[in-house]
């Protein structure tokens, strides 16, 4: 396995060996038509889209198996929960834990946070106590910890963002002391694409008697994720950004940390015997998995996973650097547009923020939509990095493993219709 | 459907004109009133700023950032409500939401929106409505505060 974090060799043209014309046949949305012209989606930070096998998973679970997990006796009942069981021992083995029991189902990355920041922050963080935090963090991971820091009086502190777009590691040393109970960084950046070194983090983090939480949300998709060499302590992703369902997602912590933390919420499927004033708990995971799951969303991602592996996950990484230098070639030769995050594609996952002098994100995003392009605009999230950068917005192009060289080409070719039309 | 005659009416030249150069802009003293409005989903930002007398907006000024649709539209706003009661500028609110959602306007109101006409297109994206609508969020903040604080001078 190779963990993102690990920068793979210079991407060239070819470097992939992902069959991207026969892959594309697999995603029915990719025939689709926007605005009389073939769909060119680039929004896959946002959202990726769902190949056939993922969609039949799901329709064939509701069509034959359908039924609530761990209650029945009959015959459904069992199917239903073996699928579901097994999703969850699928991404165990995606995780390269052999214990399912680490896996916690939530509705995604923003859920599972939330679930670490009120179970175990509520347990473990109490006033003085300091959380770091970074700069380029999502919104799902710096307002939970907000929340968090406001009830106990923690104190947040952050690492922040050099102008190229990484983070500025040589200022961590000095933000990690013995009040520090908490890292929580991105594996990449969601607005920049800058991958980070999160394994070097993680040393640091540990030598000063920290836990490390990585928000996974954009790193799982991008390359296969083996925590225990990413040096995580808790890992959370979802299955959406990763050609599964929404709604679905997963917490990965250690046994020992999950069995020391009250339960998220209460409810059916949590408990283990109930009385009138109190109750215990049912055994990991079931513990933090309160009332009826999202089961055919835990069967689609598991279908995803292993999509992603029949295709090689391994190669998507190394694709979607190939189409960003591409596409920052392209985008240097545009009058007024401003790229952020590191000038190394190596350096990035398929990510590609921009701003052009004239027109704001937004209205690049119009024309562009005119074309039948879809690009996202706005902040993405990422109040902290648009402020840290000094712009309101950006235009963000991002790549996944059905995107092509003549897509960057055509999306490239539309900002000349920006430019006719602002210039 | 978009198609690029319909990108054109969107971005017309008269637009880009308020984007590129907007009116108004700036702080005002005395200013009866000040009001912000963002786009948290875009991060489009007006602060809107009028003087108020009599009844009557006096002037208007604005500051602000974000895309040319949001900012056109607060400049070409603030064109129309120099002068105008608060009950016409509550009017004028209401009749540029109305074309903004597509309603039939008669020929004669249409007039009374002076260079708003210019973004009647925008009633065909419906993802930049609320863009073109931003500052008049902001008129009817403003003008809600005029009235509870008595600050109308009347």
């Amino acid at each position: 396995m190779e963990p993102v974090s690990s920068a793979p060799d210079a991407p060239a043209r070819d470097a992939s060996s992902l069959d991207v014309e026969r892959l594309r046949a697999d995603f029915p949305i990719l025939s689709e038509e926007v605005n009389g012209e073939p769909l060119v989606y680039l929004d896959n930070a946002a959202t990726s889209q769902k190949p056939r096998q993922v969609l039949e998973a799901i329709s064939g679970y509701y069509a034959s198996d359908n039924a609530n997990v761990h209650r029945g006796i009959h015959e459904l009942s069992r199917r239903a929960t073996d699928a579901f069981e097994g999703a969850r021992q699928r991404v165990a083995r995606f995780l390269g834990t052999e214990d399912p029991g680490e896996v916690i189902w939530t509705r995604g990355t923003t859920e599972a946070i939330n679930l670490v920041a009120s179970s175990w922050g509520g347990a473990n963080v109490g006033e003085g106590d300091e959380i770091v935090l970074s700069d380029m963090e999502h919104h799902s991971n710096l307002v939970p910890w907000q929340l968090l820091a406001a009830r106990t009086g923690a104190r947040l502190r952050f690492v922040e963002l050099a102008d190229d777009g990484t983070l500025a590691l040589e200022g961590l040393a000095e933000l990690l002391s013995e009040r520090t109970k908490l890292v929580a960084l991105t594996q990449v950046s969601n607005s920049l694409g800058t991958i980070n070194p999160i394994r070097e983090i993680a040393d640091q983090v540990h030598d000063a008697g920290a836990l490390l939480l990585v928000d996974g949300a954009q790193g799982a998709a991008h390359a296969p994720v083996d925590v225990a060499s990413l040096g995580a302590d808790f890992y959370a992703f979802s299955g959406h950004k990763m050609c599964g369902p929404t709604g679905i997602g997963a917490l990965w912590a250690r046994r020992e940390l999950l069995e020391a933390m009250p339960p998220y919420q209460g409810g059916g499927e949590m408990i283990s015997l109930v009385e009138r004033h109190a109750s215990t708990w049912a055994d990991l995971p079931h513990k933090f998995e309160a009332g009826t799951p999202n089961i055919a969303g835990a069967v689609g991602m598991a279908a995803a996973l292993d999509y992603l592996e029949g295709v090689g996950h391994h190669q998507i990484l190394r694709h979607e650097q190939a189409l960003v230098a591409h596409a920052m070639e392209r985008l240097s030769q545009v009058e007024g547009l401003r790229m952020f995050g590191p000038a190394d594609p190596t350096r990035r996952a398929g990510v590609v923020s921009f701003v052009m002098e004239e027109a704001h994100a937004h209205d690049i995003a119009t024309i562009l939509d005119s074309k039948g392009i879809a690009v996202r605009a706005g902040h993405h999230c990422t109040q902290l990095v648009m402020k840290r950068y000094g712009v309101p917005a950006t235009a963000r192009a991002s790549f996944y493993l059905y995107n092509t060289h003549e897509e960057v080409d055509r999306f490239a070719d539309a900002l000349g219709r920006v430019q006719s039309i602002f210039g | 459907m978009v198609d690029d005659v319909q990108l054109s009416s969107l971005y017309q030249q008269l637009i880009l004109e308020h984007y590129r150069s907007p009116r108004n802009r700036g702080e005002l003293d005395p200013c009866s009133v000040e009001v912000e409005r963002l786009n948290p989903t875009c991060g489009d930002q007006v602060v809107l700023r009028l003087q108020v007398g009599d009844g009557v907006i006096r002037e208007a000024r604005f500051d602000g950032e974000g895309c040319s649709i949001s900012q056109a539209a607060v400049s070409m706003m603030t064109c129309l409500l120099e002068g105008a009661t608060l009950e016409e500028a509550r009017a004028l609110a209401d009749r540029f939401t109305a074309l903004m959602h597509g309603k039939e306007e008669r020929r004669q109101e249409l007039r009374q929106l002076g260079d708003l006409r210019a973004l009647q297109g925008v009633s065909r994206f419906p993802v930049r409505i609320k863009c073109a609508l931003l500052g008049f969020e902001a008129l009817r903040v403003a003008l809600d505060q005029v009235e509870e604080s008595g600050a109308s001078g009347a």
